[in-house]
């Protein structure tokens, strides 16, 4: 009972801080001065067409190799913790059978779905979507050919190049801008070309594309893991 | 917003709701995680509604897609040290 009326007391304190602050709220009419700046400047400056690319990769391209790290540290967690865990047999027959549907399925299905996964982390300055989510697809990609075959397995050795190869080139990528460009992680090491092409604005391309690299070997790693090992 | 929009996205909002009472008051795990699963994906299409297509497709592919099925993965290994 005193628990409940804890409880109640405490959720209508939230509640009125939260209707404080939303009877005070006037949304902005016009963009602040470091939102303008980017709004303005992006296109002529980078050459992306996509401002959200352009501010993750450039303007805030520290903060992106800061949640690479994360996850990359999220995937290493992941395989200490799995280390000592029994690895399980790719023999036993104690499985249910995959049906036909499924498997079927995901032969027609995981090529589009990488090839999705590629334009998304690709076209990341122009479209939509970039590193993260098409890595993400990319992985997802491999979530579905684990369903449609658990006992399947992926080579650590290829996923551990791809997730190294790709970092350490993001990172000599971000010195490089030290050196020929205004700062770490600048992109305008390479020209920036005409603005909506493909091969433009700079190295963002590039970057966004080892960020796909990445984020898709990393969550490859933690589900090929978690798949492969039996409880401890 | 025309009238359409704006219905919609109060029926989405309750949905998402809906959706996560049920995942926290469910008794079922598995139901929970699939709960839980809709409320990203449902947020997704709000983040879509709000113009913000990047974030929508972050929520959709980690949050509804990997996240879901990470759980399961991790429910199964759980389910497997029960009797221990």
């Amino acid at each position: 009972m005193i628990k409940h009326v804890t409880a109640m007391l405490l959720l209508a304190v939230i509640g009125g801080i939260f209707f404080t602050l939303y009877s005070g709220y006037a949304p902005d009419t016009e963009l602040n001065t470091t939102a303008s700046y980017y709004a303005e400047n992006t296109a002529k400056d980078l050459g992306a067409t996509n401002i959200v690319t352009a501010i993750i990769v450039t303007y805030r391209g520290l903060d992106t190799l800061g949640e690479v790290t994360v996850l990359f540290l999220a995937a290493a967690v992941v395989g200490l913790v799995l280390a000592n865990s029994k690895v399980a047999d790719a023999n036993a027959h104690n499985r249910a059978p995959v049906g036909e549907l499924l498997a079927t399925g995901s032969r027609a299905l995981v090529p589009l779905i990488l090839l999705l996964g590629a334009y998304v982390f690709v076209n990341g300055h122009l479209t939509p979507g970039g590193g993260f989510q098409g890595g993400a697809i990319v992985a997802s990609a491999m979530l579905l050919l684990l369903l449609a075959n658990p006992v399947r397995r992926f080579s650590h050795r290829l996923i551990a190049v791809i997730e190294s190869f790709s970092g350490l080139t993001y990172v000599l990528l971000g010195i490089a801008g030290l050196f020929w460009a205004g700062g770490f992680l600048d992109n305008r090491i390479l020209p920036t070309g005409e603005l909506g092409a493909l091969f433009s604005a700079g190295a963002i391309p590039l970057i966004y594309s080892l960020i796909g690299l990445k984020v898709g070997a990393e969550f490859s790693s933690i589900l090929s893991n978690l798949s492969e090992t039996e409880e401890l | 917003m025309s009238t359409l929009m704006i219905a919609m996205t109060l029926l989405f909002s309750a949905t998402v709701l809906g959706a996560a009472l049920m995942a926290i008051h469910t008794k079922s795990t598995p139901i929970a995680i699939i709960a839980a699963g809709l409320v990203s994906l449902i947020a997704s299409i709000l983040f879509l509604i709000l113009a913000a297509p990047d974030v929508a497709m972050t929520e959709a592919a980690i949050g509804s897609g990997l996240t879901t099925f990470l759980f399961f993965f991790v429910l199964n290994r759980v389910r497997g040290g029960e009797h221990d």
